[in-house]
């Protein structure tokens, strides 16, 4: 009896002590098209996993701003150790829910336009939103967001929407940053040229390629995709003279992350050459650090914003909800 | 199609109560005096059992009650502040697409149903009605996905429809899109009603029609038209009940903020802002409008049993010109059209994809493997449910024959499941999301909101198929029982197992049916590490990998088809 006793008592404390191994783990929420199959997700996680002898497991939601509902939502019961896929649109509300720890990496390799020194949220990368069009089917692409805006509403674009995805985030910006007050009658225009609004970035990039609209909003960086690996210049971006808005892409340590050595030890890689390599041919997007081999011939063709256009973060973290409020209010009627 | 099969039910069970009470004829008097101790003893174990089934069903929709005034209480401001211009503008695009949706299914239903009734051996009308059924049995997103293989721009029709229109077929999402994947599920359950209110005239009349001489106008202003209108409320009020509800089609369809119902807005406040004030109001709204459609149906008396017994149509006096002929052979043939195309295309562009590869990817096992589990256990929870209710009842009504008065909790065990049916799955998920987020990880509890709200939303059909049989079987063996003292186990297990084991199973696949398909409470919980079929489909359909959803959405299709002509089959053979 005594014996069984004992047996049971040592079972209970293996299975207490379990927690402790699964410290070798780290676990990373991203966004969808991060994680799939053709994304970075899986040669990071190999390229980690090699280096740390740890294992990384990546939770993907819908897009950047889910991302950020979703740690809210878990509050600090999250089993993220990293979030990994917000933007400096979010950083400062992101903050402000005090679920991020300082990440304690050093900055001197990160270089975004503007400069980087937030304590918190490391970049990976960065790009500028751009409109994408396809070539055989869209004769006259719009030269302006203005074009966008008055253009013929037959030419339909796919969106994102600004509650989930960061690039709908991002076009609420660039036209609030473009129209201001006068936003919301920009996008009752607008609206009629919106053939559909997803929930994430790849649903509706899935749904221009597909050929159900001639065009999408996404990166000016998306082109080299279909040069680099479909060897085609069918897809182009049209650069706007108001500006391209810039995106910064960020991830950051969460107060569960930073009970795990792992984490750090992420974030440290994260702007290494070994991270930042696999970036621009996977994310598509202009890497936040130095990389070993030089980037494709084809991102030099691409489009170079004439203005790089941003709204402070302060700005935006006090007026999101209402400003998404009112995109939604208009895009409602 | 979760709403539209449960709502069936709904009518289903409130139909049966008059009878089953009326058809349990009353045991002699002595029967209370030969027992005593059946009389005076307060509990007997079938009571308990519907005790505790009633307290799982209090519970569940008194937990998301009691999340969702907690949230509203905790955030007042917030709460009323989402009374806002967009709230309303979702409740009055809600009700615009169930009116439209109501009138586009209704008025060519009535035609169809006409056709079909005046022409008992048209050819195929055998197998039309059968299809015509099918829809009810198809869970709502492989209707959709039919729908977008067919009308979309990348559709079968897209060709066709580009040249009709002489522009650039826009595709259906929005309103367009939403209207016919409606009517593609209401237009043969309205047909197959009506029907069923037609094939109720009686024959009598339609001789007297015909020594009269009756024109096909006359017959249709004196015979067919009084019996229709007298169904009419009842059928429309059905489908915009049906309409008012509907999560998956707008979620599929809608095409963004534009075309959003309540049901939709209410999982964007919880998945996308993260915002339970907003998701608290919608909630109440949506719980009002729905009481209100309800109270006008119980009004109405609306017959919404949607399981119309067609099989044998009654002989007809009418000689039908062949200009009428015609007529009546087109609109049968347009309904069918209608109905047969979105089916067509998923089953063509569900055998396009590679079938194969999709049957051997880890993703579609796990999925499938764990779309299966929750909904052999929801339907095992279904029935245990809705045998405890069925036996409580029963047990009670025994008793009470020496008392008189029906109690409150025979009222209970009689139409408290119906309640469920004015407390959509995503109400109840809604609340139970605002309440848990609180307690941990929300995501983890997926499996058990899945198997439990299913179960519940299952449990008026389940009743309909198991009280009868459990009715009548006590009536048989009740005293039987008695006398030899058999109870609790070894009565379930000797005397009621052998006679309950086929209403039972109907039930079991009717349930499991209902919630493989169903999208509403594993779209709020779903996340990478709970993943059913139709959540796999809905993310496939959503990164527009279109050839793998079609291949899900016929693997789907076909398994609820099989549960449900097996429900079907099991029902009608214990019917005999």
């Amino acid at each position: 009896m005594r014996t069984m006793l004992f047996s049971l008592v040592s079972t209970l404390a293996v299975a207490a002590a379990l927690p402790a191994f699964a410290a070798d783990k780290l676990t990373i929420y991203t966004y969808e098209s991060f994680t799939s199959e053709w994304g970075p997700g899986p040669q990071v996680k190999k390229a980690f996993e090699a280096e740390c002898g740890c294992e990384v497991d990546f939770v993907s939601v819908a897009d950047g701003v889910a991302l950020l509902n979703r740690v809210k939502l878990e509050g600090k019961s999250t089993k993220a150790d990293i979030v990994l896929g917000l933007d400096t649109n979010l950083t400062a509300e992101a903050k402000e829910t005090g679920l991020f720890a300082p990440s304690g990496v050093d900055l001197t390799n990160v270089k975004v336009p503007g400069g980087w020194s937030d304590d918190t949220f490391v970049p990976f990368d960065y790009g500028y939103f751009a409109v994408i069009y396809n070539t055989e089917t869209l004769k006259n692409p719009p030269k302006s967001l203005k074009e966008l805006v008055d253009g013929d509403a037959n030419e339909k674009i796919a969106i994102q929407d600004p509650r989930t995805s960061t690039p709908g985030l991002g076009l609420l910006l660039w036209v609030k940053s473009v129209y201001g007050d006068k936003a919301p009658e920009a996008w009752a225009k607008l609206k009629n040229r919106v053939l559909t609004v997803t929930p994430g970035w790849s649903e509706s990039y899935g749904l221009f390629t597909k050929g159900e609209a001639p065009m999408v909003l996404s990166y000016t960086t998306s082109p080299a995709y279909h040069m680099v690996a479909e060897k085609t210049d069918k897809y182009q971006a049209a650069p706007f003279e108001e500006g391209h808005y810039l995106q910064v892409e960020v991830a950051g340590i969460t107060t569960t992350g930073a009970e795990n050595p792992l984490a750090k030890k992420f974030m440290e890689f994260m702007v290494s050459p070994g991270f930042q390599d696999t970036i621009p041919e996977t994310n598509w997007m202009f890497p936040a650090g130095k990389t070993e081999k030089p980037l494709d011939p084809a991102f030099d063709r691409l489009v170079k914003p004439a203005k790089t256009l941003a709204i402070s973060a302060e700005d935006i973290t006090a007026n999101r909800k209402a400003w998404v409020e009112e995109w939604l209010g208009v895009m409602s009627k | 199609m979760s709403p539209q099969a449960t709502e069936g039910g709904a009518g289903g069970s409130a139909g049966l109560d008059p009878k089953s009470s009326t058809a349990a004829s009353p045991p002699p008097p002595a029967f209370g005096r030969t027992l005593p101790s059946r009389g005076r003893e307060a509990r007997d174990s079938r009571i308990t059992a519907g005790v505790i089934a009633l307290g799982a069903i209090a519970i569940l929709i008194g937990g998301a009650f009691v999340g969702l005034i907690l949230e509203g209480v905790n955030d007042l401001s917030g709460a009323i502040a989402a009374f806002d211009g967009y709230l309303f503008r979702v409740a009055r695009f809600t009700l615009w697409q169930a009116a439209l949706s109501t009138l586009f299914s209704v008025v060519p239903a009535l035609f169809v149903a006409r056709a079909l009734s005046r022409h008992p051996h048209f050819p195929g009308r055998g197998l039309i009605l059968r299809l015509f059924a099918v829809p009810l049995a198809l869970p709502a997103i492989v209707a959709a996905l039919g729908v977008l293989a067919l009308y979309g721009r990348a559709g079968y029709l897209a060709g066709l429809l580009t040249k009709i229109s002489g522009g650039d077929w826009p595709g259906i999402y929005g309103l367009s899109g939403i209207l016919v994947a409606h009517v593609f599920f209401n237009l043969p359950l309205a047909t197959r009603l009506f029907l069923e209110a037609l094939n109720a005239v009686p024959t009598d009349q339609w001789r007297l029609a015909s020594q009269l001489g009756m024109s096909a106008r006359a017959g249709f202003r004196l015979i067919e038209w009084p019996a229709l209108r007298a169904s009419l409320p009842g059928v429309a009020g059905l489908v915009f009940m049906l309409c008012i509800t509907s999560f998956t089609i707008v979620l599929t369809l809608g095409g963004g903020p534009r075309a959003s119902t309540l049901e939709v807005a209410i999982y964007q406040s919880l998945r996308f802002d993260f915002d339970p004030a907003r998701a608290v109001a919608l909630t109440l709204l949506q719980i009002l409008l729905t009481l209100a459609v309800v109270a006008v149906l119980m009004r109405l008396g609306a017959n919404v049993t949607g399981d119309a017994n067609l099989s044998v149509a009654p002989r007809r006096y009418i000689s039908s010109g062949r200009g009428e002929t015609a007529l009546d052979a087109a609109l049968i043939a347009l309904g069918l059209a209608f109905v047969a195309g979105p089916m067509l295309a998923t089953v063509l562009s569900g055998l396009e994809s590679d079938l194969m590869r999709l049957a051997g990817e880890a993703t579609v096992q796990s999925a499938a493997a764990t779309s299966l589990i929750l909904a052999c256990l929801a339907a095992l929870l279904c029935v245990m449910l809705t045998l405890a209710l069925a036996m409580a009842r029963r047990a009670l009504q025994l008793q009470r024959k020496a008392a008189g008065e029906k109690s409150f909790l025979e009222h209970m065990t009689d139409t408290g499941a119906g309640f469920v049916l004015v407390v959509p799955p995503i109400v109840i998920g809604a609340g139970w999301f605002v309440l848990l987020r609180h307690a941990g990880n929300v995501f983890a509890l997926a499996p058990v909101m899945v198997v439990t709200v299913n179960a519940v939303m299952a449990m008026p059909f389940a009743l309909r198929a198991v009280r009868p049989a459990y009715d009548a079987a006590s009536e048989r063996h009740e005293r039987l029982c008695a006398q030899l003292g058999i109870r609790g186990w070894s009565r379930l297990r000797l005397i009621e197992w052998p006679v309950l084991r086929r209403p039972l199973s109907t039930a079991f696949a009717f349930a499991m049916a209902l919630s493989l398909g169903d999208l509403g409470v594993i779209a709020l919980f779903g996340s990478d590490s709970v993943q059913t079929l139709p959540y796999l489909l809905l993310a496939r359909m959503g990164a527009y990998r279109t050839a793998d959803a079609a291949g899900l959405a016929l693997l789907l299709g076909l398994i609820c088809l099989a549960l449900m002509a097996l429900a079907d089959r099991l029902g009608k053979d214990t019917a005999q």
